[in-house]
C-alpha cells in the first residue's frame, strides 16, 4: 500500500529515470523500401538533468524527439520498444499511475494529449514557424494554458505574463499583445521558451533551439535554460549537431549515428575520453579556438550514407579507421554494457552483437 | 572609362582588391505616397582589402551587413557610393562599382561566389556537366569534348570522379554538392572566390573536408578568398585577416592571430566569449552579451554598440567613433581601445586530450 509522501524525498526516487527509452524503433515505409530512421535507440533522462542527444543529419535524433512526444505522422511508425514516462516520481501518491508507456497510448488520445504540451513540452528549432502570425503571443501562450489547466482565461494571462517575465522578456505586460512578427529573434525564441514552460512541464525537449539564432543571442538563451532548469529541476532533452553547445549545456550525452547510439554517457567522458571511434573522429573534426591556423583539419572519410542503403554491420564501419573486417562489417554491436556509465556500440572494447 | 584610367595603378600591388568608403542604403518608403521617408543603412562606409593569395573573414551577426558587402563586391548589387578596385593584370586595375552592366559579365569569370545553401544552387534538372560546363559553354569554350575534359578535371581537383558528370545533384549528399558548387566556381579560372556561408549548412564531419578542399584550392591555385561567415571557430582556423562588422560598419579589422589573442573592441571580445567551447570543462567562459544587434534603420547615437556596452561612456553616447589605427595594421572602432585591456582566446591553453594528440600528428 502507498503510503503519502514526505516532505524529504528518499533517496531512491533520485534514481529513477523520468524517461526509459528502451530499443525504440522507428520505421518509415516508403515505395523504395524501409527508412530505419530510429533503430533500435535506448537511454534514461534522470530527473532535473540535461540529456544532449548529439548527431549528424540522418542520426534519428529528431525522429526520436518525435517518437517520445508521438508526433510521429504516416509513412512513419514506431514499430517496436518502449518509451517509459514516470510522471510520478516518489511512486507512492494515490490513485497516480507510477509509469506509462507512451508507445502503447493513443497518440491523439487524451492522456497523450494532456502529456504533450502539459508534462512534456516542445522548444522548436525554427520559432518563426512556431507562433501563429495571425494571433499575438499571449493568446497562443493563454490557449496552451487552457488546454492544459482548469484556470480562467484572466488566471491564465497572468500566468503567461508570469512565465515572460521568468524568461526575461523586458515589459512583459505589453509584449504579451505583440504578434511574434514584431519580435526579434532573440525575444521570439525567449517567447517559445515561455510557452514551452507554461505548464511547467515535468521534461522539456528543446530541438536545435539555438540553432537559427545568432552566437550572442545564443549565449543568452543557453545560460537562459540553464538558469530555468536549475530553479525548477525540470528534465530537458537537449538535441543539436553543436559540439559545443552539448559541451555547454549537457550533463550526459548520447552520440546517435544512422539510427543507433554510438556511446553514451557523462559529458566530461564523452568529450574528455570519448571511447567510440565515431566520437571521436567527430571531435577531432571541428575546428577549435585552439587549432593550428590554417592547418588541415582531420576528417572523416566519406559521407553518411543514404538512409535506404545503410552498410551492414555497424553503421559506421565503412568510415571508420579501425574496422575489424569479418566482424564489423558482418555483425552489429550492441550498446554495452547497458549498466556501464559510458555503454559503448564498438567491437574494439566488446564482442557483444545487438539483437536485430 | 574615364574612371578606368583615372584608378590605373593605384594599388600596391599585391593588392588583389580594395573596398574604399563603400555604402549601400535602401530606402524606407512610407506615408501616402510612398516617399522615401529614411534609409536602412545596411553597409555604411566599408574600407577593406584583400591581398593576392590571402584569406579575408568578414564576420558579424545577422544583419550587419556582411552578405550585402559581399554582393556589392561581385557587384550583384549596385553600391550606392564607394568604390571596389579590383585588380585584372599587373597594370589594369578597375572600379568595380562604376564598371557599366555590359562589362560585368567578363568580370564575373575573374570573381566568383560559392553560396550557402548547396541543395539550393544547383539545378535539379541538369547534370553536373551542365551545371560545370555552363560558365565555360558562356564564355566561348564551344566544343563539346573541350568542356568535358574541362568538366573531369574540374571534378577530380575537387575530389570528385570524372564519371559523375552524368548524375543529376539528387544523386549527391549535400558535402558533394558542395563540391559541385565549388567546381563550377573555379571553372574559369577565378582570382577572387567570395564564399558566403560556404560551411554552414554542412555537417560536422562534412565541414571539415570542405574546409580542407578550400585550403588546398588556395594553395595550388593561388586563389584569394573573402570569407563571409559567423562562426569565429571556423573564421579563425581559416583566414589571414578578419574584419568585425556591426550594424554596417567594420569595428574592428586585423590579422588573424593579433585580433583573438588581443581583440581591441568590446564587440569581438564578446563574440569571441560567446562561442560555445566544446569542452566541457570551461562552461563559465561563455560570456554573455547583453541586449541585441541594433535595428539598422534606427540605430542608435554615436557608437552603434554603446547601449550594449559594458565599457560605454558619455563620449561612446554622442560622438561615433571612426576606424584607426590603434596598433600596427590593427584597426578599430573605439574610442576607448588604448585604455581596454580585452579577453581574448589564449592560443594552445587547455587543449582538451584528443585533441592535443591530434595536434602532435
Amino acid at each position: 500500500m502507498p503510503q503519502t509522501p514526505t516532505a524529504t524525498e528518499p533517496p531512491v526516487a533520485a534514481a529513477t529515470p523520468l524517461l526509459s527509452v528502451r530499443d525504440l524503433k522507428t520505421y518509415f515505409e516508403l515505395d523504395d523500401g524501409t527508412v530505419r530512421a530510429v533503430d533500435g535507440v535506448s537511454f534514461d533522462v534522470m530527473p532535473g538533468e540535461v540529456l544532449g542527444i548529439v548527431g549528424e543529419s540522418g542520426c534519428g535524433k529528431s525522429i526520436t524527439m518525435k517518437s517520445i512526444l508521438r508526433l510521429v505522422a504516416a509513412p512513419g511508425r514506431i514499430v517496436g520498444g518502449e518509451i517509459l514516462y514516470r510522471p510520478d516520481q516518489t511512486g507512492r501518491a494515490r490513485g497516480k499511475e507510477s509509469e506509462v508507456d507512451l508507445v502503447k497510448l493513443r497518440k491523439d488520445g487524451r492522456r497523450m494529449r494532456n502529456i504533450r504540451g502539459g508534462e512534456i513540452a516542445l522548444i522548436p528549432q525554427e520559432p518563426m514557424a512556431s507562433f501563429s502570425p495571425l494571433h499575438t503571443i499571449g493568446e497562443q501562450i493563454v490557449e496552451t494554458i487552457r488546454l492544459h489547466q482548469n484556470v480562467t482565461a484572466r488566471e491564465a494571462r497572468a500566468m503567461a505574463i508570469d512565465r515572460l517575465r521568468e524568461v526575461g522578456v523586458p515589459s512583459p505586460e505589453e509584449r504579451i499583445d505583440s504578434y511574434s512578427w514584431q519580435l526579434s529573434g532573440g525575444l521570439r525564441q525567449r517567447a517559445i521558451i515561455a510557452m514551452a514552460l507554461s505548464c511547467r512541464p515535468k521534461l522539456l525537449v528543446a530541438d536545435e533551439p539555438t540553432t537559427a539564432i545568432d552566437v550572442t543571442t545564443q549565449a543568452q538563451v543557453l545560460s537562459l535554460l540553464r538558469d530555468l532548469q536549475e530553479e525548477h529541476g525540470s528534465s530537458i532533452i537537449f538535441i543539436t549537431h553543436d559540439l559545443g553547445v552539448i559541451a555547454q549545456v549537457a550533463d550526459r550525452v548520447v552520440v546517435m549515428y544512422l539510427g543507433r547510439v554510438m556511446e553514451r554517457g557523462p559529458v566530461d567522458d564523452i568529450f574528455h575520453n570519448p571511447k567510440h571511434p565515431y566520437t571521436k573522429a567527430l571531435l577531432r573534426s571541428v575546428p577549435n579556438m585552439n587549432s593550428e591556423p590554417r592547418a588541415l583539419l582531420p576528417t572523416i572519410e566519406g559521407s553518411i550514407p543514404h538512409p535506404l542503403h545503410k552498410p551492414r554491420g555497424c553503421p559506421f564501419h565503412p568510415r571508420c579507421a579501425d574496422a575489424i573486417p569479418g566482424v564489423c562489417d558482418v555483425h552489429v554491436p550492441a550498446l554495452y554494457p547497458e549498466s556501464d556509465e559510458q555503454p559503448v556500440a564498438c567491437f574494439l572494447f566488446h564482442r557483444e552483437v545487438a539483437d536485430e | 572609362m574615364s574612371d578606368r584610367v583615372a584608378t590605373k595603378a593605384q594599388l600596391p600591388a599585391e593588392r588583389l582588391l580594395e573596398v574604399r568608403n563603400l555604402k549601400k542604403y535602401f530606402p524606407i518608403k512610407g506615408g501616402a505616397f510612398g516617399r522615401t521617408v529614411g534609409a536602412v543603412k545596411a553597409v555604411d562606409d566599408v574600407s577593406l582589402h584583400v591581398d593576392t593569395g590571402e584569406i579575408l573573414s568578414l564576420v558579424g551577426e545577422s544583419g550587419c551587413g556582411k552578405t550585402t558587402t559581399s554582393r556589392c563586391v561581385l557587384r550583384a548589387m549596385d553600391p550606392t557610393s564607394g568604390e571596389v578596385l579590383f585588380r585584372r593584370g599587373p597594370d589594369d586595375v578597375i572600379d568595380v562599382a562604376k564598371l557599366p552592366n555590359r562589362e560585368l559579365r567578363p568580370l564575373w569569370r575573374e570573381m566568383q561566389m560559392i553560396f550557402q545553401d548547396p541543395f539550393g544552387s544547383l539545378n535539379p534538372r541538369k547534370n553536373l556537366f551542365e551545371i560545370i560546363g555552363e560558365p565555360l559553354l558562356v564564355n566561348g569554350v564551344a566544343k563539346r569534348q573541350e568542356r568535358m575534359d574541362r568538366v573531369a578535371e574540374l571534378l577530380s581537383l575537387v575530389g570528385l570522379r570524372g564519371e559523375y558528370m552524368h548524375r543529376y545533384p539528387h544523386a549527391f549528399s549535400g558535402g558533394q554538392r558542395q563540391r559541385v558548387v565549388i567546381a563550377r566556381a573555379l571553372a574559369l579560372n577565378p582570382k577572387l572566390v567570395v564564399a558566403d556561408e560556404a560551411v554552414s549548412a554542412l555537417d560536422v564531419s562534412v565541414q571539415a573536408q570542405i574546409l580542407n578542399l578550400l585550403l588546398e584550392l588556395q594553395d595550388r591555385l593561388g586563389l584569394s578568398y573573402m570569407f563571409v561567415a559567423h562562426d569565429l571557430s571556423i573564421v579563425k582556423h581559416i583566414s589571414h585577416r578578419v574584419a568585425v562588422m556591426y550594424v554596417g560598419k567594420i569595428v574592428e579589422t586585423a590579422k588573424t592571430e593579433p585580433l583573438f589573442e588581443a581583440p581591441l573592441h568590446p564587440y569581438t571580445s564578446a563574440l569571441m566569449g560567446a562561442v560555445p567551447q566544446a569542452d566541457p570543462r570551461r562552461r563559465s567562459e561563455m560570456l554573455r552579451l547583453e541586449g541585441e544587434v541594433a535595428n539598422p534603420a534606427n540605430p542608435p547615437s554615436g557608437c552603434y554598440f554603446h547601449p550594449r556596452c559594458p565599457y560605454a561612456n558619455e563620449r561612446c553616447m554622442t560622438e561615433a567613433p571612426a576606424l584607426r589605427e590603434v596598433r600596427p595594421d590593427h584597426f578599430v572602432a573605439c574610442h576607448r581601445a588604448e585604455e581596454l585591456d580585452l579577453p581574448g582566446i589564449e592560443h594552445g591553453s587547455a587543449l582538451p586530450v584528443y585533441q592535443q594528440a591530434a595536434t602532435a600528428n
